[in-house]
């Protein structure tokens, strides 16, 4: 097994900036936006971009929802492993919002499908738009692109793309395996 | 998350303590969905359920009904009094008609204790049991303890009374198999003729006074006098046994304590409990109803992830 580091802490920390400020030029003061991680690694760079935002940028009432897609997959009984089932927690209706999902890798597309599904439990969104931190290139399965990207990797197949978050494993860090 | 340790549930007695730590975690999540304004999930779209209900029942039919729709599973309803097993349709013959129409999964009633054990072994299908006779109803007991630890916050150590028709009831074995499994302390208390022989051997306290059974719990759980099953008189009437071994308002507070009331329904209300007690704070008999979906879904959802396409 090799592994490669695409991105070191400094650099996450540049694209996390870089990507709150993209929010915000879309966006404004968010008085009409929500963000919403996706479970389960989608909510360490949600919640780190929310810190931005409004310790940063001062954006003041910023939503911030965690949406879990487990029973929203087109994956059951096909996959090997039983699928693991996070919390959902979204305080607020989505009904006429700006949704921004935000997820660390985007790689078959099949994940955002089923979050496109579970959002509509939640209320009519006037428009949902996708940032994710690496956007893993020539893998897509379905017709989904980001709308916000921080770094887009051409990887093959049996690669796998490791986002590791500070809060997790003490650093930040963006690695290539190869198994 | 892990799996279910049995492909079928045909009884608590099949379960272990993981199993059932693994249904009431699945079964959060579940009552989280069935708070939203859209109360559905598509995980089950593929899966097809028959319900096939040999013995009547209100609660548990449309609990676990609504269970499958709120998981997408395309659901077919049986009950035998309207069906070909007036005509003598033998129980494999009628499963398997109805698996021939592609069912994946059976949820079963069944007057006959053991008849989803037997099912299980002659068809191929998820079974899941409502009720065999007076054996068991483990998503009965699944509800009750998750309803418990919802309430109280755990189960474990939690000393919990079964009062009533303990001779007939498929819902006190359940609980008594549930609650030993999870560490709560039973014990059950009723007339003597309605205390089966040598319950003692299932590690369970034996009461027939209800007042110190109350003294001893935390929770009670009230069960109803099934009539239905009886071919002989188990008490003189049922005034007598209410005056005995029914609960009020009164008796409640006279106690030094506040215990939590439960109640598997249908109630018969004046009988088992009183009006004031059922609809009393004290008592979760709505909140099992509730939880009861929620629990059902997690049964369902996890027994579906164990058939493989």
């Amino acid at each position: 097994m090799s592994q490669k580091v695409l991105l070191n802490a400094t650099e996450v920390n540049i694209i996390l900036h870089r990507l709150a400020c993209q929010l915000i030029e879309k966006h404004n003061d968010f008085s009409n936006t929500v963000l919403v991680g996706l479970q389960p690694r989608g909510t360490f760079l949600a919640k780190r971009l929310a810190k931005i935002l409004k310790e940063e940028y001062k954006i003041k009432d910023l939503k911030l929802g965690l949406l879990d897609i487990t029973f929203y997959r087109d994956d059951f009984r096909r996959s090997d492993k039983p699928l693991e089932a996070n919390t959902t927690d979204i305080s607020f209706v989505v009904e006429n919002k700006n949704v921004v999902f935000i997820d660390d890798v985007l790689y078959t597309g099949r994940s955002i499908r089923a979050a496109l599904t579970a959002i509509q439990s939640f209320g009519r969104p006037e428009e949902i738009e996708l940032l994710t931190l690496i956007d893993r290139r020539f893998s897509r399965h379905l017709p989904i692109q980001p709308n916000y990207r921080g770094r887009q990797v051409d990887a093959i197949n049996k690669e796998k793309v490791i986002v590791q978050w500070q809060e997790q494993s003490e650093e930040d860090a963006v690695y290539l395996i190869n198994n | 998350m892990s799996e279910l340790s049995v492909n079928h549930l045909l009884g608590i007695k099949y379960l272990n303590k993981e199993d059932i730590q693994l249904i009431f975690e699945t079964a959060d999540h579940f009552k989280e969905v069935i708070n939203r304004p859209i109360k559905k999930v598509p995980s089950l779209r593929d899966i097809t359920i028959a319900n096939l209900f040999f013995e009547n029942s209100t609660r548990t039919k449309l609990s676990f009904e609504l269970a499958e729709k709120r998981l997408s599973a395309d659901v077919i309803n049986f009950s035998a009094s309207q069906s070909s097993v007036k005509k003598g349709e033998t129980l494999i013959d009628t499963v398997n008609n109805i698996l021939s129409m592609k069912v994946d999964m059976v949820v079963m009633r069944h007057p006959n204790p053991g008849a989803g054990v037997f099912l299980s072994k002659h068809v191929n299908a998820s079974i899941v049991n409502a009720g065999d006779g007076a054996h068991e109803h483990p998503t009965q007991a699944l509800l009750d303890s998750y309803s418990i630890r919802e309430r109280l916050g755990e189960v474990e150590g939690k000393n919990v009374v079964i009062v009533g028709d303990i001779l007939h009831s498929r819902v006190a074995l359940s609980n008594i198999y549930a609650l030993q499994l999870q560490g709560a302390n039973v014990m059950v208390c009723g007339p003597k003729t309605l205390i089966p022989k040598y319950i003692d051997k299932l590690g369970v306290k034996v009461e027939t006074n209800l007042r110190k059974a109350l003294e001893w719990c935390d929770v009670a759980n009230m069960l109803r006098v099934q009539n239905e099953r009886m071919d002989i008189s188990y008490f003189p009437s049922t005034r007598e046994y209410t005056q005995q071994f029914g609960v009020d308002k009164a008796l409640l507070d006279s106690l030094n304590k506040e215990i939590t009331i439960m109640h598997p329904g249908p109630i018969n209300r004046g009988v088992e409990i009183t009006s004031d007690v059922a609809d009393s704070k004290q008592a979760i008999i709505l909140d099992q109803v509730q939880n009861g979906v929620a629990i059902r879904m997690a049964v369902i959802y996890l027994l579906a992830s164990k058939i493989k396409q």
